[in-house]
């Protein structure tokens, strides 16, 4: 016994961030997504690639709780997600969101703060301090009164980082966050997720962007209705991986030590994992 | 003769007055939910859902406003459950279920002989025969709508605005769809009385819609769809008890004259002001961090309150 205790004393380190094990994840008898096993150690930033329908907005849907998990488990730093969802942080796609609610950023970037608060408690000094550092940090604390539908792309897209950012999560998912963003704002962005990483989140992406995902992520998860390789893009990011994930839907065009690669359906309206 | 001061010698203009305050503050409260979720349908769908609960009251002498709650909050329940799983898209859902509802109710009440004048009371309303036991039932789910709208306030309007975020922090998102859709039924069921099937839809709708055109926060324009509803309707119900006219339909038009003012004068989103800000001299004075997208374009215009690619309802 006392074996046991002191192994797990030692694995704990590695329990540190997301990880995912076994995992299948669909609706009935429609399984999405099967058999990932993914360690995404905290300060790490993974951009998850593959074709449309191929289960990439799925795995961030297993993982916020969204879509059922049939199979595996999903924990973070070792507790099942289930019972840490603050730990959690996402940023939607921009066609999920209603733009027209009557609602200003700084509304919005509270919301981070509700899980804190309790059914009961309105938000408080404190929260209100919170938010206000956070729109300052994402450079939009000018924008806070306006409506969300009259900001631009990119300041909407801030916003949404300011809500993740005062959630106090450890792991932070963005559902495609470059997709009709302006070149300042993903500078930005990147920015920011280079210093979160340095903070120690946890932060997964999906995009579409092979070579963008390529450029700035430390990790890659190619994933077409399973893992299909996950690993740092200078070991994955190669031409069997690639025609393994993709298939024929791409192009890929190597022009002396650059290698430009083109995926189909760049600009599918998104992936919901939902293909035959 | 005083214009303002005259009707009040009346006790029955009392109690219209004391009921169409109540009514129209509960439903421009409420209405906030039904413009932003889109439940314009389903309110039109619960009113005449509530039909035959009223008519079996009504031929058994029991309590109207009881037997309409049951049936109403049946059919609410009918069209929650059928539409969880997908198979069956929420507005055939209703389709189906508003339809039957009030068919089953026009077909109990075609067994009476002398059904046409209690008829045409549910179907317009009768403000001029509240009753003080009616005003203290609207005031009690008047007090009750407002309050669990208030305490609730910040998880309503995160299950309202980001369903996504509200189920993955462990919200129970398809409860709370539920509890709006049952506060909406009680507060339908009391106003119709006074206003009648037809017109309780501009009751929740017009208000609410007119304060979004002012407001551009949640909260303040749930207050202010309130204020509208209660001021429009006290003063619609002078104006139909000067020149005669039936009172409900009196108070839904003038709400309708005010928002179409506030369409057209909206200092943020009214046509005018729309105009001028296209308009190259005074569009200049808007400071602008960087350019609008084009989305936000179509949301400013209301483009997409129409072709929002979610259903609010429907599980996220």
């Amino acid at each position: 016994m006392t074996e046991a205790h002191v192994d797990a004393v030692e694995a704990a380190p590695n329990l540190a961030g997301l990880q995912l094990r076994g995992l299948a994840a669909g609706y009935g008898d429609g399984l999405v997504l099967q058999g990932v096993d993914l360690d995404l150690p905290r300060g790490s930033l993974t951009a998850v690639v593959g074709p449309n329908g191929s289960g990439k907005s799925t795995l961030l849907r297993a993982i916020l709780g969204l879509t059922p998990v049939v199979t595996g488990s999903v924990t973070v730093d070792g507790v099942p997600a289930d019972r840490v969802r603050q730990q959690v942080a996402y940023v939607p796609q921009r066609e999920a969101v209603d733009w027209s609610f009557p609602i200003t950023a700084r509304d919005v970037v509270m919301m981070g703060r509700y899980p804190s608060l309790g059914v009961l408690r309105r938000p408080g000094a404190q929260d209100r301090r919170r938010v206000l550092e956070a729109l300052r940090r994402m450079g939009i604390e000018n924008l806070a009164e306006r409506q969300i539908g009259a900001l631009s792309g990119g300041q909407q897209q801030r916003v949404f980082l300011a809500r993740a950012l005062v959630q106090d999560a450890s792991v932070l998912l963005l559902d495609e966050p470059m997709t009709g963003v302006d070149q300042a704002t993903e500078e930005a962005i990147v920015a920011l997720l280079r210093e979160l990483r340095e903070e120690g989140a946890t932060i997964v992406q999906t995009t579409h962007d092979l070579e963008w995902a390529a450029e700035h992520s430390d990790r890659l998860a190619f994933v077409n209705r399973r893992l299909v390789a996950f690993g740092p893009p200078s070991e994955t990011f190669t031409p069997p991986i690639l025609h393994a994930t993709f298939g024929g839907e791409l192009l890929i065009v190597e022009s002396g030590d650059h290698r430009h690669v083109h995926a189909g359906g760049h600009h599918g309206s998104g992936d919901d994992g939902r293909t035959a | 003769m005083d214009w303002l001061t005259d009707p009040l010698r009346y006790d029955f203009v009392l109690r219209a007055l004391a009921e169409v305050l109540i009514i129209g503050a509960t439903c421009g409260a409420i209405g906030a939910y039904v413009v932003v979720r889109q439940l314009a349908f389903i309110g039109d769908a619960i009113s005449h859902a509530v039909f035959p609960g009223i008519v079996i009251a009504y031929l058994a002498g029991a309590s109207i406003a009881l037997g309409a709650l049951v049936t109403g909050l049946l059919t609410a329940v009918a069209i929650g459950w059928v539409a969880r799983g997908g198979r069956i898209r929420e507005d055939t859902a209703i389709g189906i279920f508003f339809a039957a509802a009030f068919a089953l109710g026009i077909v109990l009440i075609s067994t009476r002989q002398t059904y046409q004048g209690d008829l045409t009371g549910f179907l317009i309303g009768n403000l001029q025969g509240v009753s003080v036991v009616d005003i203290l039932v609207s005031a009690g789910t008047g007090l009750l709508v407002i309050g669990v709208l208030t305490v609730l306030h910040k998880e309503l309007l995160m299950a309202s605005f980001d369903r996504t975020l509200a189920s993955a922090l462990g919200y129970p998102v398809f409860r709370l769809d539920l509890l709006l859709l049952v506060l909406l039924t009680i507060t339908i069921v009391v106003s119709i009385q006074a206003v009648g099937i037809i017109l309780v839809l501009a009751m929740l709708v017009t208000p609410a819609a007119t304060a979004r055109l002012l407001a551009d926060r949640f909260g303040p324009m749930l207050a202010l769809g309130a204020l509208i509803g209660a001021v429009v309707g006290v003063v619609g119900y002078y104006v139909s008890f000067h020149f005669a006219t039936a009172s409900g339909a009196t108070i839904v038009l003038l709400m309708t004259v005010v928002f179409l003012v506030a369409f057209v004068f909206s200092p943020s989103h009214g046509l005018l002001a729309h105009r001028l800000r296209h308009h190259p001299q005074h569009g200049a004075s808007a400071p602008a961090i960087d350019p609008p997208s084009g989305h936000a374009h179509e949301a400013e215009e209301g483009e997409v309150l129409a072709s929002s690619p979610r259903s609010p309802m429907s599980r996220g």
